[in-house]
C-alpha cells in the first residue's frame, strides 16, 4: 500500500553479540535503525524488496 | 408526523422515567441504558488533528499523527503538508493542510495522491465483520479545498482475502468553505479482521486521481473485493493540478451506528498518548547516554506508553546501533569516548 524507497541496507550485530540484531538502511532518506520485527513496516518492506530481488542486505561488519 | 407535549414520562408504576424542562433539557431519573457507547465512540486517533509531533512533510510519508499521505505516478509536483492551527472553525481551530507549491502539469493514467488513515485489526473487533453481525458505522468529517468537484474515498480492508474494500464519492460544492461530510458504511459480514496489531482498515481520501484509479465501473456504497475494482471512481477533483491549490481536513470520526453523533473531543495529553503508541519523539534530546568502561556510549530510552511493534529508530548521532523493544531502546556505540546527548524518533506506524 505504500511507496517506501530504500536503500544503503546492512545488518548490524546486537550488543556484545555475534548475531544479527537490527537492518541500518536509509528509508526516505532518514537513516533508520530496523529491528528484525515481522510487523514493523520498515521490516516488512525491506523484506519484500529483496524478495523481489530489487534490494540486498549487506552483512554486518 | 405527529408531535407529543409532555414534561414528565412515568414508568408503570408511576415514578417519574424522564421529565423535560421548560427549556427543554431532559432528565432519566432512574438511569439511562444507551444502545451504542457514550465514550470512546470515535474509532480515529487524532481526528481533530491536534497533533503533530513530525511537524511540516514535503514528501510521502506520514505527516499529522497517524495521517499518511502517498502519491504514485506523479512526476511535476510538489507540496506541503502542515497542521493549521487557525481553521477558521469554532470547534476545530486545527486542521490538515496540504497545499500544492509546484501543479502537476496533467492528469496521466496512473497518478493518484491520497490521504490515509489506518487502525488495527484489534480496535475493530467490535465491528463484527465477517459475521452475520456486522454492524453499520458511520464516517464523518469537515473538508475545505480551493477544488469543488467530485471526491472519492474508500475503506480498504486489509486483512481479508482477497482484500476488500468500500467507495463512496462526496463533493466540495463552494471552494475554500467548511463542508461537513457523513457517509454511512454497512457492516460487512463477507470480511473478518484478524484480532491483532496489523493494519485492517485504510481510510482513504483521494486528492488526485487519474484514470487508471478513477473509472466508474465500480460500484459505490456496497463492499466487495478490490479484485477488478477502482480505487477513486468518479473521482473529478485534481487538487494537485493548480499551484496554491489548498486542501484541508479535521473533525473525523469513525463510530458504530447509522448516525454520526457529535465530535467526541479528548484532551490533547489523552489524544497525544494514543499517538505514541504508532509515534514517539522526545521534546528534547536524549541526556541519558554516558561513557562506559572508556570505550561506549550506552544508554535507554523508555517509551511513555507501550508502542504497537518495535520501532524503527532514528537518531541524530547516526552512531549508534540499536535494540528496538516495544516498551524500550537500548542503544550502543564502540566509538564514542565520552558520553553525548542526541535526539531520536521511535517509528511503529501501521
Amino acid at each position: 500500500m505504500n511507496e517506501i524507497t530504500i536503500t544503503n541496507a546492512q545488518y548490524y550485530l546486537g550488543y556484545q553479540s555475534t548475531e544479527n540484531e537490527g537492518i541500518i538502511a536509509t528509508i526516505d532518506g532518514v537513516e533508520m535503525s530496523v529491528p528484525i520485527a515481522e510487523g514493523n513496516r520498515h521490516y516488512d518492506e525491506i523484506m519484500r524488496q529483496v524478495e523481489a530481488g530489487t534490494l540486498t542486505i549487506q552483512e554486518a561488519e | 408526523m405527529s408531535t407529543l407535549k409532555v414534561n414528565t414520562i412515568q414508568d408503570t408504576t408511576g415514578n417519574d422515567a424522564l421529565t423535560i424542562d421548560s427549556s427543554g433539557n431532559v432528565t432519566a431519573s432512574q438511569g439511562f441504558v444507551p444502545s451504542t457507547q457514550l465514550s470512546h465512540r470515535n474509532l480515529v486517533i487524532n481526528g481533530a488533528m491536534q497533533v503533530a509531533q513530525r511537524g511540516t512533510a514535503t514528501s510521502n510519508g506520514y505527516t499529522l499523527d497517524r495521517w499518511a499521505f502517498n502519491s504514485t505516478g506523479m512526476d511535476d509536483f510538489a507540496f506541503s503538508i502542515t497542521q493549521n492551527t487557525s481553521s477558521g472553525l469554532s470547534e476545530f481551530p486545527n486542521s490538515l493542510k496540504f497545499t500544492t507549491t509546484t501543479a502537476e502539469s496533467a492528469v496521466d493514467a496512473n497518478d493518484r495522491a491520497y490521504f490515509d488513515y489506518r487502525i488495527e485489526g484489534q480496535n475493530l473487533q467490535n465491528l463484527g465483520y465477517g459475521t452475520s453481525d456486522a454492524k453499520t458505522m458511520t464516517l464523518s468529517f469537515w473538508v475545505k479545498s480551493s477544488v469543488t468537484g467530485t471526491y472519492a474515498s474508500f475503506i480498504y480492508q486489509d486483512d481479508a482475502s482477497p482484500a476488500r474494500s468500500y467507495l463512496a464519492n462526496w463533493t466540495i460544492d463552494t471552494a475554500n468553505t467548511w463542508e461537513k461530510k457523513t457517509i454511512t458504511i454497512a457492516g460487512d459480514s463477507g470480511g473478518n479482521i484478524n484480532n491483532d496489531n496489523g493494519p485492517a482498515f485504510y481510510l482513504r481520501w483521494f486528492l488526485f486521481a487519474g484514470s487508471d484509479w478513477s473509472g466508474s465501473s465500480t460500484p459505490l456504497h456496497t463492499w466487495g473485493s478490490t479484485v477488478g475494482r477502482t480505487e477513486a471512481p468518479n473521482q473529478t477533483a485534481q487538487v494537485p493540478l493548480t499551484n496554491n491549490s489548498t486542501w484541508e481536513l479535521t473533525g473525523v470520526q469513525l463510530e458504530v451506528g447509522s448516525v454520526a453523533t457529535p465530535f467526541e473531543h479528548r484532551s490533547y495529553g489523552e489524544e497525544l498518548a494514543r499517538c505514541q503508541r504508532y509515534y514517539y519523539k522526545p521534546g528534547g534530546d536524549i541526556e541519558t547516554w554516558r561513557n562506559w568502561a572508556n570505550s561506549h556510549g550506552i544508554g535507554y530510552i523508555w517509551f511513555p506508553v507501550q508502542m504497537r511493534i518495535a520501532p524503527s529508530v532514528s537518531n541524530t548521532a547516526n552512531s549508534y546501533n540499536v535494540t528496538s523493544k516495544t516498551t524500550h531502546v537500548f542503544g550502543y556505540a564502540s566509538t564514542l569516548t565520552s558520553g553525548q546527548a542526541f535526539g531520536i524518533t521511535a517509528d511503529a506506524e501501521l
